[in-house]
């Protein structure tokens, strides 16, 4: 018995955190893929009656308009964030004397939690008092920034404040991968007399890829997750012109009280995510496998 | 996975730069230093915003601008922050919610924290058959958008009677920790050679004795990783602590959010943004003193959002 439990002690260690995964992870998803195809509204029920809820979601005027600022949001984000990233990576591998207190100025936005993003963006895009307001006292008595007000521009306001607090995160991966490029081959292209900006393009960024994958993947992920963000923000307005599935999920499964709907739009929003997810981690892991 | 956590900037080799005339080289310099500059200014307006702001009386927000400095500097939106900002019906500002949080983050750090340490090592160090397949599940698990479990969450919290309890709150954060403070501690015991096992082994140390005399000694850098990215997380939580808390349980997040939605009353832009800065500040002081740390936790859980 003892020789028995000493040769099983890891797998018995293991075993708790393994079991909470399966209940609460895989179980639960099972859970909500079975509440969505129920007619479930206040009170989830379990008699299966295919795929109606699904059918409603696409229906909805309201889910349009959150898969829309989806790919709005998402594209943008996911852009300008890589692209802002990538510049900074680039501009602070020049060797610059205040890389360090640059780097923490550029960083410090992803400590803060978007609820607090959210609040201060929303003061500084504040029509009345903000930006717009700003412009107007230097003399540009017509400038105009009302985008957090207006139902059609709404959501590029959330794009700014996404971008603001997480392109310095993607601008730490770019660097920590500008800087472990093999400086061997750098330094042969430098000898024979290739210029700096062509370096980058043709050999360096190229050999990033997998760090641009990641990023991506990263990016990709907080964009579809975006809730606190839009909550703090806009509160999903004006009207509903900033929905994202998220908060369209969490509006149905808690204010409106149709946990059909907010069980078929997350499956959803699970879908999209393991998309993109799965082969990306199936691919780093089976490398890994040793 | 660990490769996405790449060496740290410092650790580079110098690269030479290219040689170019004089004069461009120094026009370069400058219109570097200028752009650099310019996103510095962007990335730290609204921080200054908020601070100047938060220091204002609410006359001088509405009669001046924006980026000014504060003419008269007052402490009194601070303290309504603190003490007696309306969040909906009770006027007790952030402090309640504060302490909410902080009694919150530290068990379900600690929790978390040792669960990862002994299943990392488990994974790393004695490895099974199957052993690989219950690591990619756990890993995988870390990835769902959390939507697709808050219902049945819910209702579980509801049968354990931990519904709206600071304590359902811990244990839905220590739950979803597991995949991450797995893989932190897991990544970091690989590098740890077996023969190590082997030779304890030999001596006649057991699972637990090899664990605590071996291995935890060593695990200060990935400690300090994963407390700064377990802490960062769950005080930065805002789904978790929305869906499962109520009045008089809500984390700072949910309260902060109340407080500057809160749609009866004169808005008071200066309150708002001090409770944001409060609600801010344990974060962002984790990260002023321990930045290097903050930052390698970020880019080796690259893979959560």
């Amino acid at each position: 018995m003892m020789r028995w439990l000493e040769r099983h002690v890891p797998k018995l260690v293991l075993a708790p955190s393994f079991i909470a995964v399966l209940i609460f992870v895989y179980g639960f998803i099972a859970w909500t893929a079975w509440v969505s195809l129920t007619r479930s509204r206040l009170l989830p029920r379990y008699e299966i009656e295919g795929l109606i809820q699904y059918e409603r979601l696409f229906d909805s005027p309201r889910w349009d308009t959150a898969i829309t600022n989806l790919y709005i949001f998402g594209a943008l984000f996911i852009l300008v964030s890589m692209a802002i990233g990538l510049l900074l990576a680039i501009l602070l591998d020049q060797h610059i004397r205040a890389e360090g207190v640059l780097r923490t100025i550029y960083l410090y936005p992803m400590a803060l939690s978007f609820i607090v993003t959210g609040t201060a963006w929303k003061w500084v895009l504040n029509p009345g008092l903000g930006i717009e307001a700003v412009m107007r006292s230097w003399g540009f008595e017509t400038f105009e920034f009302d985008w957090l007000v207006d139902p059609d521009l709404a959501i590029y306001t959330v794009v700014i404040a996404g971008v603001w607090q997480s392109s310095g995160f993607v601008m730490a991966l770019f660097l920590a991968g500008l800087r472990s490029v093999d400086t061997e081959i750098i330094r042969a292209a430098q000898v024979d007399g290739i210029p700096t900006p062509r370096i980058y393009t043709a050999i360096i960024i190229p050999s990033m890829a997998p760090i641009f994958l990641s990023a991506f993947i990263v990016l990709s992920h907080l964009a579809i997750k975006s809730f606190d963000l839009v909550i703090a923000l806009t509160g999903g307005g004006p009207g509903y012109a900033t929905d994202l599935p998220a908060t369209y999920m969490y509006a149905m499964a808690f204010s409106r009280g149709d946990i059909g709907q907010a069980a078929s739009s997350a499956m959803i929003m699970m879908s999209v995510v393991f998309a993109i997810v799965v082969p990306y981690l199936y691919s780093e892991l089976r490398g890994k496998h040793d | 996975m660990t490769d996405i956590a790449a060496p740290t900037p410092a650790a580079a080799a110098p690269r030479t730069r290219h040689r170019r005339p004089r004069f461009g080289r120094i026009a370069l310099r400058w219109l570097l230093f200028a752009a650099l500059g310019l996103f510095a200014l962007y990335y730290l307006m609204p921080l200054f915003v908020m601070v100047t702001t938060s220091l204002k009386s609410l006359d001088e927000i509405r009669g001046g601008s924006l980026v000014a400095l504060p003419q008269e500097v007052t402490f009194d939106a601070w303290r309504t922050a603190w003490a007696s900002a309306c969040t909906g019906i009770s006027c007790e500002g952030l402090r309640p919610y504060f302490w909410n949080s902080v009694a919150m983050v530290i068990p379900a750090v600690g929790i978390s924290l040792i669960i990862g340490a002994i299943n990392g090592y488990v994974i790393a160090q004695w490895r099974f058959r199957g052993a690989h397949l219950i690591f990619s599940l756990m890993l995988f698990g870390c990835f769902i958008p959390f939507q697709v479990v808050l219902l049945p969450m819910a209702r579980t919290l509801g049968i354990l009677n931990l519904a709206g309890s600071i304590e359902g709150l811990v244990f839905v954060h220590v739950i979803y920790g597991i995949g991450f403070t797995t893989l932190f501690f897991r990544n970091y015991y690989v590098t740890i050679p077996q023969e190590l096992v082997k030779a304890a082994k030999v001596d006649g140390a057991g699972f637990f004795r090899i664990f605590w005399s071996i291995f935890l000694p060593l695990s200060l850098p990935t400690v300090v990783v994963t407390v700064i990215w377990q802490f960062t997380q769950i005080w930065n939580d805002f789904l978790f602590g929305v869906s499962f808390s109520q009045a008089g349980t809500q984390p700072i997040t949910v309260a902060l959010n109340n407080i500057v939605n809160s749609t009866t009353g004169v808005k008071e832009y200066n309150v708002d943004m001090a409770a944001a800065i409060i609600a801010a500040l344990p974060t962002l002081l984790v990260y002023v003193v321990a930045g290097k740390y903050f930052i390698r936790g970020l880019t080796a859980g690259s893979v959560k959002g």
